[in-house]
């Protein structure tokens, strides 16, 4: 048996290589119009982003900034979709409106594969995954993970106000993820630590960020390292050993791959079960409806996939062109809100509310096109599973302080703090 | 009545198969596929009706 040596000097320069992209000026503070200089990095578009966005769909539709070194923010929902399916003109070579471009070298594989690729790689890496994560690889997590949340729950027991994002929803995806990669279940502090560094702070130096990434990379190659002498049934052992047109994996993608589904995995189906539970805190006709009736629940989790959608991703334009009215750049930031395209009233009745018996609901909460979601199908295994565990259990809560609630920035929303008093 | 998937716009989401379970199937990498030769039976026409209107893709088509 040959030693699997990717993973040694070589494959630290190959990411040392990835610093060498192209910086902006970082532009921070209120935001003077939001029509021209938006920015997703702000608290008020943490608190409440949806008047600005359904404002600006009214007004522009697709907003720009010059911050991050250029961008644009459409918000119908015709706009994100053409965006969405557009590769020709879109790239997904970075994937986070930061204010640093990596180089262009790295399409069409990118950071962080399939999320970050391009045709015609993007469609190789992708379906190295997908066997992983069909409705029905998923559903055997189920069991485990509805055992999971009744231990949450167990262990709030004989409190009043408990924070149902820091002491529940958090810690479901983190599990399942942990579990999946093979990493060490109590290493749940680290990943929230690794999650804030990639989603949050885009407006700290490049410098600082690429830093903190590498801290991510180190903790990546011990469990690969840690793998490759211990293989196991989990899906690093599967991407180390994993090939592609008969070549194993460039160890840039082997770690590149773990870091997106452990980012993605987690801090995504994190928000949507928080965001899930503020509003049925606040919403006490919607939570006495799916209490009486739990069969409703997969319909109205859809809606609440709708409405608050957690993720918005961005693209980065290929080339200089005119396009619907804006005069684009190449490497211009296209930020993709799902979330605006989701309340678009040319697309949803009544686009603005939450009806949890929509049952036509044509939402984009995991995306359009070739890269949906592929972790879709697991997070709502997670989600309904984790609502429904939290109804039987806590069917009488309310928001304990709504002034408390905070909300993650940047461009995965949820909450963060959620007080919720029980009975 | 009649289901048939556009092979060629499905990206997987599984709406189809969440939805109408008896008309629509899941491949390996999680792609909806009709079910048989895609014929909906009188009592499953409100299913399929909700599977096309709930795809994101726009992918099935009723014939």
């Amino acid at each position: 048996m040959t030693v699997d040596d990717r993973f040694g000097q070589d494959y630290r320069e190959t990411l040392e290589e990835r610093s060498h992209g192209a910086r902006n000026e970082i532009i921070t503070g209120p935001v003077s119009d939001w029509a021209t200089d938006f920015s997703h990095a702000e608290p008020e578009w943490a608190a409440d982003p949806y008047p600005i966005q359904d404002e600006l769909r009214e007004r522009c539709p697709i907003a720009h900034t010059e911050r991050f070194g250029g961008g644009w923010l459409p918000t119908r929902y015709e706009d994100v979709a053409a965006i969405a399916y557009d590769t020709e003109h879109f790239s997904s070579r970075a994937i986070i409106m930061s204010n640093f471009r990596p180089p262009p070298e790295m399409a069409p594989v990118g950071a962080s594969p399939p999320i970050s690729s391009d045709p015609p790689f993007h469609h190789h890496a992708r379906k190295l995954l997908l066997p992983a994560f069909t409705k029905s690889a998923v559903a055997k997590r189920e069991a485990a993970t509805r055992a999971f949340c009744h231990t949450l729950i167990d262990e709030l027991e004989g409190q009043d106000v408990v924070d149902a994002a820091r002491d529940y929803a958090q810690h479901i995806p983190m599990r399942v993820i942990a579990e999946m990669l093979g990493f060490p279940p109590e290493d749940g502090a680290r990943f929230r630590v690794f999650i804030e560094n990639a989603l949050e702070g885009v407006n700290l130096p490049p410098e600082e960020r690429l830093a903190r990434a590498q801290k991510l990379f180190d903790y990546l190659l011990t469990q690969i390292r840690d793998h490759i002498d211990h293989p196991r049934d989990d899906l690093t052992t599967y991407l180390i050993n994993a090939e592609l047109g008969g070549h194993k994996l460039d160890p840039s993608h082997v770690a590149g791959t773990m870091a997106l589904l452990l980012i993605a995995g987690i801090d995504t189906t994190w928000s949507a079960i928080g965001a899930s539970l503020w509003h049925l805190a606040k919403t006490p006709a919607d939570r006495a409806r799916l209490v009486a009736e739990p069969e409703l629940l997969p319909t109205a989790m859809e809606e609440f996939l709708r409405a608050y959608a957690p993720v918005t991703m961005a693209r980065l334009v290929k080339e200089d062109m005119h396009w619907r009215g804006g005069d684009m750049k190449a490497d211009d930031w296209i930020l993709l809100s799902f979330p605006a395209a989701n309340r678009d009233p040319a697309q949803f009745e009544r686009a603005g509310e939450v009806v949890i018996d929509r049952e036509v609901n044509r939402h984009v909460a995991f995306g359009l096109g070739i890269h949906r979601c592929v972790g879709s199908h697991l997070a709502r295994m997670e989600l309904r599973v984790a609502l429904e565990v939290w109804l039987a259990r806590i069917p009488d809560f309310s928001l304990a302080d709504p002034a408390a609630v905070t909300w993650a920035a940047g461009q995965v929303r949820g909450p963060r703090t959620l007080p919720i008093r029980i009975g | 009545m009649k289901v048939r998937i556009s092979s060629e716009r499905c990206q997987g989401h599984g709406r189809c198969y969440d939805l109408a379970p008896d008309l629509f199937g899941e491949d390996d990498e999680g792609y909806g596929q009709v079910v048989g030769e895609g014929v909906v039976p009188p009592d499953k026409e409100r299913a399929a009706g909700l599977a096309v209107s709930n795809c994101p893709e726009r992918a099935i088509e009723i014939l």
